[in-house]
């Protein structure tokens, strides 16, 4: 505090508090749809306090889902979501983390040549390749496989110049040191390296598991296996039955779970969180 | 770059690029390459044979008054979603930097919308926009206003830049703080006792010292609206109606697969490409180098 102005002071808490709200009320009207029935959420005015239905709309999203043809058990969906989310975050997190290794610690022809490679993938988004990694894809048998939903995502410029800046800063005399004591490579990377590089890891799983559990265009393409939906493009689905036969409890109750667990995982850890974000960007 | 000590020549390095490599080359090369070769192409409507055509695919797409149309329609979509992000995240930032015993609280309660995937901020918007059961539009109702955006492409426009803005002020909010609280304190401390008043300090002090941030944000902002903002436009309004939320990352969509142009599609992602790597080249050249501290 440089000075004390109670009203500015006042005024800065009002304008945050209004933030707050403007930014959380989507939130609240969603969990005030969700916990309504069906007939109610076709009255207008919709409610603005929520209703008792909320633990009987989550049992039919999990077990049952929305109404009609993209009448699907949710559940199902999340658990899709999760694995494909931790496989693409554990992927890039290995995959990053030997070639940086491998950029940093070694001196070797085309050294340089395939850092550039690396590097350029950062220009080539997915958005605009879809057509020809879809053919990939397909000629090599992975749609609706894990595989296809995860491993094209895998390789990223951001985390492995992420982890290259880490292992710069890490002081020479410890690998002068491994060496004395006879370590080779992968006993100094196993031993030494990760282990250093640990927040570094969370902070990047953190952001990666959110980047992974929100992709929509990649999966939208690749599956056609219902068994195979995530929970973020099973909400496309169901916004498209709304046209007919409007569930909006169901989908406001899906969309609440479908974000549940990557706004769980920014708040509770925040620091890391904000770690990640800071430096994979910079 | 390379390490002073490092360990002796071997195959080892290799096999460690090689997942990565191999991914790369797999997942990113060969399909940008395919583009860029199909982009020279003109198939038939069967999909049986196809011709070489050189640039014919990009004449016609310049020739193309709808392609120009989605092209000025993405520019006006993400200079909005980036201004009005950003100006709304800068009022937060500045407000919660200023309130120093509650800036966590306040940080946590609003960084959240970041992990909400875009299709979702984009059901969410819908829902509260539905024009027979839309909460706010029983609001604007009574004030004698009738919304409807699937017939107004102008309101559209407008749901989808509120739906894209409102999970990207989180992110712009955070970048902005942190390099609020890297300002030293002296500095606002001196002009304190010059007698400059909070507005005056942080016009003259905090904004420009903040100015590396601001144009950093500025690219990731327009990145994001032309790239990221593909799964809103999707679930509100598909490009419509009468394609007026048609922007170039949905065209390319809907072009390749539900009209199964292929070439125009591949001339759409050859052109979007040069677009990333020209701001890539802006991000990395110019904007930490050029934006110097005062």
């Amino acid at each position: 505090m440089i000075e004390n102005r109670p009203i500015v002071t006042l005024f800065s808490h009002v304008v945050l508090i209004l933030g707050v709200l403007l930014v959380a009320f989507p939130i609240w009207i969603t969990f005030v749809a969700a916990s309504h029935d069906a007939i109610r959420i076709t009255q207008v005015p919709l409610p603005l306090l929520p209703g008792d239905q909320f633990f009987i709309n989550l049992k039919t999203t999990l077990m049952k889902g929305g109404n009609g043809a993209a009448g699907r058990p949710i559940g199902l969906m999340l658990m899709n979501s999760l694995v494909m989310a931790m496989m693409i975050s554990v992927g890039k997190i290995a995959v990053s983390l030997l070639s940086a290794f491998a950029i940093v610690y070694f001196r070797f022809p085309f050294r340089m040549g395939f850092f550039w490679m690396i590097f350029i993938t950062l220009m080539l988004p997915v958005e605009v390749r879809i057509l020809p990694t879809y053919e990939v894809v397909a000629q090599l048998g992975m749609l609706d496989t894990y595989w296809g939903l995860s491993i094209p995502l895998i390789a990223s410029a951001t985390a492995t110049f992420m982890f290259r800046q880490t292992f710069l800063t890490i002081p020479d005399e410890l690998l002068e040191a491994a060496r004395i004591d006879g370590a080779g490579p992968m006993r100094f990377f196993f031993d030494i390296l990760v282990p250093m590089s640990r927040t570094n890891i969370a902070a990047l799983f953190v952001i990666l598991f959110i980047y992974g559990w929100n992709q929509y265009l990649w999966p939208l393409l690749i599956t056609t296996d219902q068994s195979m939906y995530t929970v973020v493009m099973g909400i496309k689905e169901m916004l498209e039955d709304a046209e007919q036969t409007p569930a909006w409890h169901i989908i406001m109750m899906t969309s609440l779970l479908a974000m549940l667990p990557p706004v769980l995982v920014v708040i509770f850890m925040q620091n890391l969180f904000v770690k990640g974000l800071t430096e994979t960007e910079k | 770059m390379l390490k002073r000590v490092h360990f002796k020549p071997s195959i080892l390095p290799y096999l460690l690029v090689t997942p990565q490599i191999i991914i790369t080359v797999v997942f990113f090369f060969w399909p940008a390459s395919q583009a860029l070769y199909q982009s020279l192409l003109v198939e038939d409507a069967f999909g049986l044979s196809s011709k070489f055509v050189w640039l014919e695919n990009f004449e016609e797409l310049f020739a193309d008054e709808l392609y120009f149309d989605a092209f000025s329609r993405t520019a006006f979509f993400s200079f909005m979603v980036a201004a009005s992000s950003m100006s709304i995240a800068l009022v937060l930032a500045g407000t919660a930097d200023r309130v120093v015993k509650a800036t966590l609280a306040y940080r946590t309660m609003l960084i959240w919308p970041y992990a909400v995937a875009p299709v979702i901020a984009g059901a969410l918007w819908l829902f509260m926009f539905d024009p027979t059961l839309g909460i706010i539009v029983y609001v604007l109702d009574a004030f004698g206003y009738e919304w409807n955006h699937k017939l107004n492409g102008g309101e559209a426009m407008f749901l989808v830049i509120v739906a894209a803005a409102w999970k990207q002020v989180s992110y712009n909010f955070l970048f902005f703080l942190a390099a609020m609280q890297s300002i030293p304190k002296s500095l606002i401390e001196a002009a304190a006792i010059d007698g400059a008043g909070p507005g005056r300090r942080f016009w003259t002090i905090i904004f420009p010292l903040i100015t590396p941030t601001t144009f950093f944000l500025l690219v990731v902002n327009i990145v994001y609206a032309f790239f990221e903002t593909f799964g809103i436009v999707h679930a509100v309004t598909q490009g419509g109606p009468a394609k007026a939320t048609e922007i170039l990352v949905y065209k390319v969509f809907n072009d390749g697969f539900i009209g199964l142009d292929l070439g125009g599609s591949a001339a759409q992602s050859v052109i979007l490409m040069i677009i990333v790597i020209i701001i890539t080249v802006i991000q990395f050249r110019y904007i930490e180098k050029k934006v110097e501290y005062q």
